[in-house]
C-alpha cells in the first residue's frame, strides 16, 4: 500500500512518522504525476488559504477532485478538512468540494483558544483519543450521506461520508496512530 | 462526555502552530492593506509592526511594539495568523500583546531591547513564541525558557542573506556535532554550548532541533528563500524584501511558490522572471557592528 501526502505546506512530516510507524509507504504529493498508483491521500494541516492557492498554481486541485470522485480514499486533517468541504462558510477560496459539510475555519478563535482534551471517539474504541485543535475548524452542517464520528462542544468535528474522512484536530501530533488506522481499513475495505 | 478537560496554552499547541505553518512564508506588514497583499500571495501568517527593519535601519531610534490599533486593524483584514513583535525583554509588551490574542508573538532584536541580561520567560504565557537564534546554544537556551519556534536572526533590514545563511549553518554544524558525540561527551557539550542538557538530549535523539526553525533576516528574493529551504529551515519570514521592492504582491507569490518548491530551479527561474527590482539593500560586511542587530541577546 502506498499512501500520498500533500506537500505543498504544513505538517507533511508528522502524517509521514505517524505512516512510517505503521509500515505503509509514503510519497509526497507536489505535482500531478505524484498522484498515479497511490491507494490514498492525507490532506495534511497548514494554512488552508496558502495551499488552495499553490493547489491551483500547480494544478493539483483538478487531478485530485477528479481521484476523489473515482473513490481515491481521502483524508483530511484542519486545513484538509476546510479544502475538502463543499461549503467553506463566508470563503469562496479554492476546495475540492467533494464532502457534504459546511465548515467554518478559526471556529473556536484564534491560537489563544487552541486546546487539547481527551475525547471518546466510539469508532476507535473505549479509550479515549488525545485530541490537539490549533485555529481548528468545525462542520457546522452535514449532508445526508455524511456520517459524524465524533462531536465537541454540539458541532462535529471528525467524520466520513464514503470514501472521505475529516477530522478537524490533529491526529499526526499525537503518538496515538488509531485515526490513521481507521483510514487505512477504509482503504482495504474498498 | 461532560466531565471534558479542556487545556489551552499548552507546550503542544503552542509548538504545533508552529508545526501548521511549516513550509510556509511569514511576511512583515505594516498597515491592512499589506496585510491583504500578504494573504493573497499565500503567506502563511503575517508579522505586524510600524516599521520594516530597514526604516528602523535607516531612521534610527528607539523601535517598540506597535500601536494596538494597527494590530487590530491587520487581525480583522486577514483570516490567516497574525504575529506581533515584542522587545527582548519587554513582559508587559508580551503581555500587551497577548491580551490582544495575538497568535504568536516574536521576541526580536529588530526592535531595541528593553533587558541586556534577561529574555522574557516564554513558558509564563498562553501564547507561543518565536526567538532569533545565531547557533545552537542560543536556540535551545530560547526553547529552554519556553520558545515555540526558532528563527534565525540573519540581519534584518539589509537584503543581505550571508548572515542567515551563516547562522542555519552554525545551527547545522552544532546539531552535527552533538549527532557525532558519545552520551559520555554531552554534558561538556551542553557546557561549551551554554545550552540546557535536557535539551542538547533532545537533539541527539531526534536529530534535530526540538520546535520548527524558519530562516529570517536579510532574504529579498525567490532564491535566497529557497536557499534557506535547502539549507535545512523549515520555513522563511521575509521582512523588508518585499514591501520595499518594485512589485511586493508578484515578489510575495513568488517567494511563497519558491519555497513551496524549493528543489525545483526551473521553476524558481519560471517565478523570478520580471520581478523588477529587489530591495536595494546594504552589504552586511561594510556594517560596523554597532549597526548590526543580530548581537542584540545572548
Amino acid at each position: 500500500m502506498k499512501i500520498g501526502i500533500l506537500a505543498l505546506q504544513g505538517a507533511v512530516r508528522e502524517h509521514r512518522n505517524a505512516l512510517l510507524q505503521l509500515g505503509v509507504e509514503t510519497v509526497d504529493v507536489l505535482y500531478p504525476r505524484d498522484l498515479e498508483g497511490i491507494d490514498g491521500l492525507i490532506l495534511p494541516g497548514g494554512e488552508s488559504t496558502t495551499v488552495g492557492k499553490l493547489l491551483i498554481r500547480y494544478e493539483l486541485l483538478d487531478p485530485i477532485t477528479e481521484s476523489g470522485r473515482k473513490g481515491l480514499p481521502i483524508f483530511g486533517t484542519c486545513t484538509g478538512m476546510i479544502l475538502l468541504a463543499k461549503e467553506i462558510i463566508g470563503s469562496t477560496q479554492p476546495r475540492f468540494g467533494l464532502m457534504d459539510i459546511a465548515v467554518e475555519r478559526n471556529a473556536f478563535g484564534r491560537q489563544l483558544a487552541s486546546f487539547e482534551a481527551d475525547l471518546e471517539i466510539p469508532a476507535l474504541g473505549s479509550v479515549p483519543f488525545h485530541t490537539v485543535f490549533i485555529r481548528a475548524p468545525y462542520i457546522e452542517k452535514t449532508g445526508e450521506r455524511v456520517k459524524a464520528l465524533l462531536t465537541y462542544e454540539r458541532k462535529v468535528i471528525f467524520a466520513e461520508e464514503d470514501n472521505l474522512l475529516a477530522a478537524a484536530f490533529h491526529p499526526e501530533l499525537t503518538d496515538d496512530t488509531r485515526v490513521h488506522e481507521y483510514f487505512l481499513r477504509k482503504i482495504k475495505k474498498r | 462526555m461532560t466531565d471534558i478537560k479542556k487545556e489551552t496554552g499548552t507546550d503542544k499547541v503552542k509548538k504545533g502552530l508552529a508545526e501548521m505553518l511549516k513550509g510556509g512564508v511569514i511576511m512583515d506588514v505594516v498597515n491592512p492593506e499589506q496585510a491583504k497583499i500578504a494573504e493573497e500571495a499565500g503567506a502563511v501568517a503575517v508579522m505586524a509592526l510600524e516599521r520594516v527593519p530597514s526604516d528602523i535601519r535607516a531612521q534610527g531610534g528607539v523601535a517598540r511594539m506597535s500601536d494596538p490599533e494597527m494590530i487590530i486593524g491587520i487581525q480583522k483584514a486577514v483570516s490567516i495568523p497574525v504575529m506581533a513583535k515584542a522587545r527582548i525583554g519587554h513582559i508587559i509588551e508580551a503581555r500587551v500583546l497577548e491580551a490582544l490574542d495575538i497568535d504568536f508573538i516574536d521576541e526580536s532584536e529588530v526592535l531595541t531591547p528593553a533587558d541586556d541580561v534577561y529574555h522574557i520567560l516564554k513558558s509564563d504565557f498562553k501564547v507561543p513564541f518565536v526567538c532569533g537564534a545565531r547557533n545552537l546554544g542560543e536556540a535551545l537556551r530560547r526553547i529552554g525558557e519556553g520558545a515555540a519556534m526558532i528563527r534565525t536572526k540573519g540581519e534584518a533590514g539589509t537584503g543581505d542573506v550571508v548572515e542567515a545563511v551563516r547562522h542555519i549553518r552554525q545551527v547545522n554544524e552544532d546539531i552535527q556535532r552533538v549527532l557525532g558525540a558519545t552520551p559520555m561527551e554531552l554534558m561538556t557539550i551542553a557546557k561549551e554550548l551554554g545550552a540546557p542538557y535536557e535539551l542538547v538530549l533532545q537533539v541527539k535523539e531526534l536529530g534535530r532541533l526540538p520546535v520548527v526553525n524558519f530562516a529570517a533576516g536579510g532574504i529579498a528574493t525567490p532564491a535566497d528563500a529557497a536557499l534557506m529551504m535547502e539549507l535545512g529551515c523549515d520555513g522563511v519570514f521575509v521582512g523588508s524584501g518585499i514591501f520595499k521592492s518594485d512589485n511586493p504582491a508578484k515578489r510575495a507569490k513568488a517567494i511563497v511558490e519558491a519555497v513551496a518548491h524549493y528543489k525545483d530551479a526551473k521553476l524558481i527561474a519560471e517565478v523570478s522572471k520580471g520581478l523588477g527590482e529587489a530591495m536595494r539593500g546594504q552589504s552586511v560586511a561594510q556594517l560596523e557592528d554597532k549597526d548590526k542587530m543580530a548581537g542584540r541577546g545572548w
